[in-house]
């Protein structure tokens, strides 16, 4: 059975449709990229697994998204409940105003978890496995804010991390960092995918062919092409795979 | 001649604008004058550290802390009514509320900081007063607390707004965090929005205590004038503008120590707003710096 599984998926924005009848399978613990030029719709098909969509108004979902076998947009799903095993990575680093510490310890504690020993020992672990630990460790105390861009996308990646969901969506994670920092969080990717099903929306052709196991090309709201990394980069079945993959447009 | 006309009207835009600055300085040089003068008769220690404030009496006492902790009385009930419904409207606006009906709301709201004080004073002595008079048989006809009570109805407009409006400026993308990490609107709006915009927040609930220290209408019709050295809310008190109200309308003579006491009064409360001011300044650009 498919992790995440996408059927006949249609949005609109008010008039505009956004999402035209996507229809896709995600295995557990593989990395899968939605690559595609800008406004293609992969962002907005990303956010549709963890129900982001519907902070917007006037956004409408049509068709079934399956999570385990059930369908997360039936009226009996609890959507907080939802999102707490659904971790998201944004494109923007975005840590709360708040310590390192309380950074990565707030999932816990809006679960109502206080205990001071494990909230320690899962802020720690969170960090060592976002590679973040020995750089932060002797000032945990210290405001989120002060660290550098690449560090506070580890910290969110850590944030989301300790409530340890079991899908990780990243919404172009790297794109606001410097090229050493990217290195790390693509070598994080790779480390994570043992225990995670990751997707990850990304502009960067070479990071998509980098770290994924499986990437979807789309266009104009529509899913054109979905197949294993290496065909879609060395033998796409489509033209308009091809044409966007070797840059002649997008 | 098109370098004349120029500046002529640049000569006139000066002035204009001087005019607000030197008005300010003109204040300020007469109140210093006075108070001056004033603390020529009467040392500043027993004024600032007397508990007694009987200027008009026979017997004269300058002790201005009856005074201070009327206004301060006052204000505090403000404050306590003011801050907790300002910030519940403003959460409420931010992360509940449907934008349409917040554009309506919003504007609605700040009606209240445009009622006449004067109104608000009637309401409070007419309809507070006796209302809580049938629950508390000893409070006085003139009262600190239906005076504060209503005071912070008419403050709440400036923590709710200028807070609502320290929230929206919180990046939209710390919502998106939030909620990303399962939490519900109420652990959003409270452990995340609210620690985001708290400097914002603070500024509005300085700019509403000095809002309260110097209102004057609600406090002179309502609270009474009896300088009293109490925190009781049920007493009746009298604040630093109330007795400047009193004696300015009274018939004591120019130059006597009696009417140079209100320009002593005045500045008290002149420091007291300008400290506030200056805090809620500084916090201002402490906050501005940190999202832009």
């Amino acid at each position: 059975m498919n992790k995440l599984e996408a059927k006949d998926v249609n949005l609109h924005y008010g008039e505009k449709h956004a999402l035209k009848g996507i229809s896709m399978g995600i295995k557990a613990n593989s990395v899968t990229a939605f690559i595609g030029p800008s406004g293609c719709g992969k962002s907005t098909f990303l956010r549709c697994f963890n129900r982001m969509n519907d902070l917007i108004d006037n956004c409408r979902v049509e068709g079934e998204i399956l999570i385990d076998g059930r369908d997360i947009y039936k009226n009996r799903i609890n959507v907080v409940d939802h999102r707490k095993k659904i971790g998201m990575v944004f494109q923007k680093p975005n840590p709360f105003p708040k310590s390192i510490y309380e950074n990565v310890a707030y999932g816990l504690r809006i679960n109502g978890i206080s205990h001071k020993k494990y909230l320690d020992e899962t802020v720690e672990k969170s960090l060592r496995q976002a590679a973040l630990w020995d750089e932060v460790k002797d000032d945990l105390k210290k405001s989120a804010l002060a660290l550098s861009g690449g560090q506070q996308q580890r910290l969110c990646i850590a944030r989301t991390l300790a409530v340890e969901p079991s899908v990780i969506l990243m919404d172009e994670p790297a794109s606001a960092l410097d090229p050493i920092s990217t290195a790390k969080i693509e070598e994080l990717i790779h480390d994570l995918k043992d225990r995670y099903t990751i997707v990850i929306v990304t502009h960067n052709m070479q990071q998509a062919a980098r770290v994924s196991d499986n990437t979807a090309f789309f266009y104009l709201g529509e899913l054109i092409e979905y197949d294993e990394t290496s065909n879609i980069f060395t033998n796409p079945a489509k033209e308009a795979t091809q044409n966007y993959v070797t840059g002649r447009f997008g | 001649m098109q370098k004349v006309k120029e500046k002529i009207i640049e000569a006139i835009l000066l002035i204009c604008s001087s005019i607000t600055v030197l008005t300010t300085i003109g204040i300020i040089i007469i109140l210093a004058i006075e108070t001056f003068q004033f603390f020529k008769d009467v040392s500043i220690v027993e004024f600032f550290t007397g508990t007694e404030w009987t200027p008009l009496f026979a017997n004269k006492k300058f002790g201005i802390l009856p005074l201070v902790s009327g206004t301060l009385l006052t204000t505090f009930i403000a404050i306590l009514v003011a801050l907790p419904l300002g910030l519940t409207i403003a959460v409420y606006l931010n992360e509940y509320a449907d934008k349409r009906f917040k554009a309506v709301i919003k504007p609605l709201l700040e009606v209240l900081a445009a009622i006449p004080t004067v109104v608000y004073g009637f309401f409070a002595l007419t309809f507070i007063t006796p209302i809580l008079q049938s629950f508390i048989p000893s409070l006085a006809g003139f009262n600190a607390l239906s005076a504060g009570l209503v005071m912070g109805i008419m403050i709440i407009p400036y923590v709710s707004s200028m807070s609502e409006d320290a929230l929206s400026a919180v990046p939209n993308s710390l919502r998106e965090a939030a909620y990303g990490m399962g939490s519900t609107r109420l652990q959003t709006a409270f452990k995340v929005m609210l620690p985001a915009a708290s400097s914002g927040v603070i500024v509005s609930v300085i700019l509403a205590i000095s809002r309260a220290i110097g209102e004057t209408m609600i406090v002179a019709v309502a609270a009474g004038q009896e300088p009293r050295l109490t925190f009781n809310p049920l007493n009746s008190i009298e604040t630093i503008t109330t007795y400047i109200v009193q004696v300015s309308m009274g018939d004591v003579p120019q130059n006597s120590i009696e009417f140079r006491s209100i320009f002593a009064a005045g500045i008290t409360l002149f420091g007291l707003t300008f400290i506030l001011n200056n805090i809620s300044f500084w916090m201002k650009r402490k906050f501005v710096q940190r999202y832009e």
